[in-house]
């Protein structure tokens, strides 16, 4: 009965946060302005402009959750090696950034990043060839790979730290050099982090619409723009919570057909 | 034949600035049962792990028939490891873990098959292929741990601790396990406890190692019997240790009483440490034996009676199948073969200085 009692505070916050305006989501979703029953907000999602907006997202949040994991794991192993003194302090130099604001990150980039920003004027002082970035879909790539590292970095960290040591001396023992230990052993166990990193990554590149704001100068559109321009410059919220509903309903399925297809290779990997 | 199979030529290793072996010499034969044993932190654990690659010495060299294997990484080597933590890899199940090193080295699916099947039943564990490792107990994931090891034919076998974490009874019923593998498969063992029984009982060569020092090396019964110093004696089973005098040869005093013995050469009146096991004390009526005492305590323990007598101003421990009760006044003896005089050390080095060499 303590037990129950010590869960309240969570269930209202559950209750105040999530399930309701998720229930709002819902009701505007599947309403029209006047009330009324209707899928068309759900069908909205087929309009050329939108699957190509959806289509684009999903290229760049597969991209940069790729190229997370490819940076992400490397840096993970190399945390694992420092002594845990040091390691804890590496790790928490990664955590720092991110107790910034996420909006005032990407602003420092978008200066950054500019035609005439910090880093151009510096290449320029060394007479090298400025970049060209701001305001395309490489920027945005960029800003995402930023964010998100961090999302992919922990998990994988925190798998890896446990495998221990007499595990991979055991590989050894056993015959397997080091390239055999890491892809036989150390690889398959890491697994379980590597599925949360991709899915803390992918599922916010998917419908982030600041990054693309910010960086991609409202040249390029992705899926969370155009769900956001309908909350707030066509105020058509219901328009907005549809499209949002069923780019909900496609994370899920991707999930699901991720974690299947995970489950497939582990065996596999063996 | 006689040859070495293993040999540590004067290995010492420092970790972070404390010495944990200081120049070990040791020969391991081949077909031998040879353990490690000694309190913990002694370095035994250190020691097995150079020799199983894990480890560089600082100085030193490790031969394995003649060849020199100081620098060869752990997979090149022809011997496999038993963990203490048995380190089985939680993503395979029980076949995937025998079959890992038998994979790497490239053996055919026919073989490996078999390898499992008989590797299986040799640690009784028939029919375990499907299992997975979380489903089995700590004594079967060491059972495995073990078949994991002997499919790649080691020509040695390094076991740490390995039933260290295991019951008492499950630990006993494991030691007689592990002898008949050993006489089955015809392998070296070199295993590592610190529990003195264990290696009384499994044993063919004993060494007892202390603060990275072998202190004495051989079989059971010589390490039992006739322990070198008084770090032996104290560690190897119960035993009465006492300070004495050897007035000359063949006649030792203790507590100011005469008891003839069958030790010579120590030279006339220098003081000695003499080591007499609980069980070779004897127990007289009053006014029999030698050294008159009273029985301060006593516990019934199954095959005897264990006694602490006072005598002397020593608290004997005695173990007899005769029960003497608290306060019975009784005459100590002993025969004149089962008591072992050791030297006594003349210098902190001198009680750590390695025996055989
Ligand atoms: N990797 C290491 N780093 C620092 N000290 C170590 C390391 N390995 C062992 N030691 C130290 O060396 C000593 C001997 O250790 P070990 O060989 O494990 O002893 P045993 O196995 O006999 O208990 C201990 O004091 C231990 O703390
Ligand atoms: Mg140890």
């Amino acid at each position: 009965m303590g037990k129950k009692s010590l869960a309240a505070p969570y269930i209202v916050w559950m209750a105040g946060f999530i399930v309701i305006p998720l229930l709002f989501v819902f009701y505007y979703g599947l309403t029209d302005k006047s009330g009324a029953f209707t899928l068309e907000n759900l069908a909205a999602i087929a309009s050329p402009e939108k699957v190509s907006a959806l289509l684009r997202s999903l290229k760049l949040s597969v991209l940069s959750t790729a190229i997370c994991l490819l940076l992400a794991y490397p840096l993970a192993m190399i945390l694992k090696g420092l002594h845990v003194k040091k390691g804890s302090f590496v790790v928490f130099l990664f955590i720092l950034p991110m107790w910034m604001n996420f909006l005032l990150r990407t602003m420092a980039w978008q200066t950054l990043l500019d035609r005439n920003g910090v880093i151009n004027n510096v290449l320029a002082f060394f007479h090298l060839p400025g970049i060209n970035i701001i305001n395309t879909q490489a920027a945005i790539v960029f800003g995402m790979v930023y964010n998100f590292l961090p999302f992919m970095v922990l998990p994988i960290y925190n798998v890896l730290i446990k495998i221990g040591d007499d595990t991979v001396e055991a590989a050894r023992d056993l015959g397997a050099d080091g390239v055999q230990t890491f892809f036989r052993v150390i690889f398959p166990l890491s697994m379980p982090g590597i599925v949360s990193g991709i899915t803390m990554v992918f599922v916010p590149a998917l419908t982030t619409f600041v990054i693309s704001d910010l960086l991609g100068g409202g040249m390029v559109l992705l899926i969370g723009n155009v769900i956001e321009q309908e909350f707030t410059f066509t105020a058509n919220w219901n328009l907005g919570s549809g499209l949002s509903l069923v780019l909900m309903v496609f994370i899920l399925i991707s999930m699901v057909l991720f974690a299947k297809y995970d489950k497939d290779g582990e065996g596999a990997a063996v | 034949m006689n040859a070495p199979l293993i040999r540590l030529d004067k290995v010492s290793k420092t970790f972070d600035g404390t010495m944990v072996l200081d120049e070990l010499e040791l020969s391991i034969k081949e077909n031998e049962f040879m353990t490690l044993l000694g309190p913990s932190g002694c370095g035994k654990t250190t020691t097995l792990r150079i020799i199983g690659g894990f480890e560089k010495p600082d100085t030193g060299r490790v031969y394995f028939e003649g060849t020199d294997i100081t620098d060869l990484a752990p997979n090149k080597r022809q011997l496999n490891t038993v963990f203490q933590k048995y380190a089985l890899f939680s993503h395979m199940n029980i076949a995937e873990n025998i079959a890992f090193g038998l994979k790497i080295k490239g053996k055919t699916k026919s073989y490996i098959h078999d390898k499992i099947k008989y590797a299986l039943k040799l640690v009784n564990l028939d029919g375990y292929e499907r299992r997975s490792v979380t489903s089995l107990s700590g004594g079967q994931q060491q059972r495995i741990a073990i078949a994991r090891a002997i499919v790649n034919e080691p020509r040695v076998l390094l076991l740490d601790e390995p039933l260290g974490a295991l019951d008492l009874k499950l630990r006993q019923d494991m030691q007689y396990e592990l002898i008949r593998l050993k006489n089955e498969l015809g392998i070296t063992f070199i295993y590592v406890t610190h529990d003195q029984e264990e290696a009384l009982t499994m044993s063919d060569t004993i060494v007892v190692m202390n603060q990275g020092y072998i202190q004495q090396m051989g079989t059971p019964e010589d390490i039992y019997n006739e322990p070198e110093n008084a770090f032996v004696a104290d560690f190897i089973g119960d035993s009465n240790i006492i300070d004495s005098l050897m007035i000359e040869d063949k006649l030792v005093e203790i507590f100011g009483v005469k008891f003839p013995c069958v030790d010579t050469g120590f030279g006339r009146n220098q003081p000695v440490d003499v080591v007499i096991r609980p069980e070779d004390v004897e127990l007289h009526p009053e006014g029999e034996g030698r050294l008159p005492g009273v029985v301060s305590h006593i516990i019934f323990k199954g095959v005897h009676y264990e006694m602490e007598v006072m005598a002397g101003g020593f608290e004997w421990l005695v173990h007899s199948t005769v029960c003497h009760p608290v306060g019975a006044k009784v005459g100590i003896d002993v025969d004149p073969f089962n008591i072992q005089i050791m030297k006594k050390p003349e210098s902190e080095d001198e009680e750590a200085v390695g025996v055989n060499g």
